[in-house]
């Protein structure tokens, strides 16, 4: 045990010594909680647009001004014809054009029915599609106000109540992925090539011939990185609850005990992707390209699972992080008990006792 | 590794990383039992936007399917619907949306809302057949969709992705090479080689701006085969400004790694750079839609440059003139990085 202490001071004074990289590592979840709570929205507000006005008459005048008073748009400028547009488009600025055909005014007034074309660059699809949405809802509002005097009959009205998240702002669906992604990084990373590098540099013989167990010099290598990976747990959560105004309706306790078997996970993968590797860069590269992506596509934090081909599903089912990932929404923003998740920290738990198993059974003692 | 690597990531990141939002899950409390509920619910059903998971009886049991995920949204009918409709002129529905994404929240509702609004119009014809819609002036709005007709969530993923790929390649191995040399104690040899400062920075930086136009050719072949996405404009401005921007990519990789003593130093100063380019470069989100502090950022950022560029050449097909201005910034940020490198470059320690 004595022996023991002596290692862990001795990882721990390897990790705190290292200031650019510990600088880093709590730098990261401040600068992900921040980008991800002011910088990344998906919402599309002042996109710009051109307009091809051939009516220019007092309805279509009406209409422009209703869509520059709403927030989603800028008028850019006003082209005169239509090849302008693709102009305007491949220079890369405006999003949306429309093209409001001439006697606007007098069809609308004569025949009830005029038409305007809405072209969007869907060179980015959502975009075009949100753009578009928003101008047909516009348009519909501007058309309702025409109506309005005639008053409709026979109406449905829809009651839209938006669960756990009513102004529907981003940071309720990243914060949990920030979280799985930074525990991801810390511990896999660190450990696979802080381990490696021992191996790299020689110095892993050293430690081996030594009295002291083989598995206690990996435990006493894991350890700092779990101290480590918590108080990003707590400055992380620290953030969303003051900074983001991001309430925990879960219980605290219920939610270190997760993030705990979850960092546990990450260490394990870390320990195997060192024990099968030889240079920190294969290390870092394997850790990074094998962990770090499928983390951040198959969590479901940025990209919807349920989108992917069916082979993609079925992959992301072993990746830990997604596991993770239900469980810290549940837990924080659904506010469920451990009757809730019980299912998901099964499955993490297994997946971490088999890497456990998995890398135990190929730990050689000797090196190559 | 470094080809084999990308390669894969191009071949399944965009299959992966597809937003659209189809697929709404619903779960539905009908406690009317009426034909126009029925209706309804078929209209939503065969919409294609939602998959039916669930007719619960009463909201709490829908409320559940929610917390399970396995809906998105809940509608609720209540009782007496199409009476009060026909009686009353007017019935509302509920409708409740698991919000803790946003976007996806938003337009579940608005794509329901319209459904709703679709059926209350075809019913107000039913009832009122003479004077119909025919009263109420109408707007038809004809949406057209250009450079990407099929609004193929792919063709506008890959570009992006391309670029980040060509990133992370040039930058990652760039920003371990010096590094490792000091790590391993053979940076000494050349210290004390008579070989100039800016020779040898430069020496380190000609592989790599090969490797990192092998890769991003490679990349495009991939995308070709793969996804069919030929560059619409000019080859020669494409690589022109890949050339350049790979300078400045390498050249903020150079520098890392003669700020840092240790591989993992390097690898994490890259990636916490690498990560906020990315994120602010606009690859998942428009930065149109940023807060004045984050557009700065980007402004600065040479990744938002190289996306812009990759997307607006290859899918927009833009000319030289179109590009020039981000091509001036980019070569700015290159001759910028690489001279703080070669400065930044000790020989003596």
């Amino acid at each position: 045990m004595k022996q023991f202490i002596t290692f862990l001071k001795k990882e721990f004074a390897h990790v705190l010594r290292d200031r650019k990289t510990l600088l880093i590592l709590f730098g990261m979840p401040i600068a992900q909680i921040l980008i991800f709570g002011f910088a990344l929205t998906n919402e599309v507000k002042n996109a710009k647009i051109v307009v091809v006005d051939y009516a220019n008459d007092v309805s279509s005048q009406k209409l422009l001004r209703k869509l520059e008073a709403s927030q989603y748009f800028e008028i850019e400028k006003t082209v005169l014809s239509a090849p302008e547009i693709e102009n305007a488009f491949q220079a890369g600025v405006v999003k949306l054009a429309l093209v409001i055909p001439s006697n606007f005014d007098a069809n609308l007034a004569h025949d009830n029915h005029a038409q305007i074309q809405v072209i969007a660059d869907a060179s980015d699809p959502n975009t075009a599609n949100t753009l578009t949405n928003y101008v047909s809802s516009i348009i519909v509002d501007y058309q309702q106000e025409l109506t309005r005097s005639s008053g409709i009959s026979y109406r449905i009205l829809p009651e839209t109540r938006m669960l756990y998240n009513p102004q529907l702002k981003g940071v309720y669906n990243f914060v949990p992925g920030v979280m799985a992604l930074v525990l991801m990084l810390v511990c896999v990373m660190m450990t696979a090539v802080s381990i490696v590098r021992e191996k790299e540099l020689g110095t892993m013989e050293i430690l081996l011939v030594s009295p002291f167990k083989p598995l206690m010099v990996v435990l006493s290598k894991a350890i700092p990185y779990l101290l480590l990976s918590l108080i990003n747990v707590a400055i992380i959560l620290l953030l969303s609850v003051f900074v983001l105004d991001l309430p925990i309706h879960g219980s605290l306790l219920l939610l270190f005990a997760e993030s705990t078997l979850f960092i546990i996970t990450c260490l394990t993968v870390g320990i195997f992707i060192s024990v099968r590797t030889a240079s920190q860069q294969v290390a870092m590269l394997i850790s990074l390209m094998g962990m770090m992506l499928p983390t951040i596509l198959f969590s479901g934090f940025m990209f919807p699972i349920e989108n992917m081909p069916v082979a993609l599903q079925i992959i992301s089912n072993i990746v830990p992080a997604k596991w993770f990932y239900i469980i810290v929404k549940s837990i924080m923003i659904k506010g469920l008990g451990f009757a809730g998740i019980w299912k998901e920290t099964l499955i993490l738990a297994g997946i971490t006792v088999f890497l456990l198993i998995v890398s135990l059974k190929t730990f050689k003692i000797r090196l190559a | 590794m470094i080809l084999v690597v990308p390669s894969v990531q191009l071949s399944i990141l965009p299959l992966a990383a597809d937003y659209e939002i189809k697929n709404i899950n619903i779960a539905i409390v009908d406690q009317d039992h009426s034909s126009y509920s029925q209706r309804l619910i078929s209209t939503i059903t065969s919409s294609g936007y939602f998959r039916l998971t669930g007719m619960n009886t009463s909201y709490n049991g829908a409320f559940s399917l929610i917390e399970q995920d396995a809906a998105d949204l809940i509608l609720e009918i209540p009782a007496n619907f199409e009476k009060r409709i026909i009686r009353e002129n007017q019935d509302k529905v509920f409708i409740a949306v698991n919000a803790i994404n946003g976007v996806k929240a938003n337009l579940g509702a608005a794509y329901l809302a319209s459904i709703v609004r679709r059926f209350n119009d075809d019913i107000r014809l039913e009832l009122l057949p003479s004077k119909g819609m025919a009263q109420q002036p109408i707007i038809e709005v004809t949406p057209t969709n250009w450079f990407n007709i099929h609004m193929n969530y792919r063709v506008f993923m890959v570009p992006g992705i391309l670029a980040i790929l060509v990133t992370m390649v040039g930058g990652f191995l760039s920003a371990l090479n010096i590094v490792k040399e000091k790590e391993v104690g053979t940076i000494e040899q050349i210290n004390v080689t008579p070989i100039r400062k800016h020779h040898f920075i430069l020496g380190k930086l000609i592989p790599f701006w090969v490797l990192g136009n092998v890769v991003f050719t490679v990349g495009l072949l991939i995308s070709w085969l793969i996804y069919g996405i030929v560059p619409a404009g000019n080859l020669f401005v494409l690589y022109g400004f890949i050339g350049v921007y790979l300078l400045c990519v390498l050249g903020l990789g150079l520098l890392v790694s003669t700020i840092c003593e240790t591989q993992q130093q390097a690898m994490f100063i890259m990636f916490f750079f690498m990560m906020i380019f990315i994120l602010l470069g606009g690859l998942f989100t428009s930065t149109d839609s940023m807060p004045e502090w984050a557009k700065l950022v980007s402004e600065l950022n040479p990744v938002t440059y190289l996306i812009d560029v990759m997307r607006m050449i290859i899918l927009k097909g833009s000319g030289f003139a179109d590009v020039s201005r981000h091509l001036f910034i980019v070569g700015l940020f290159a001759i910028g990085l690489n001279t703080w490198a070669v400065l930044n470059y000790k020989k003596t320690s």
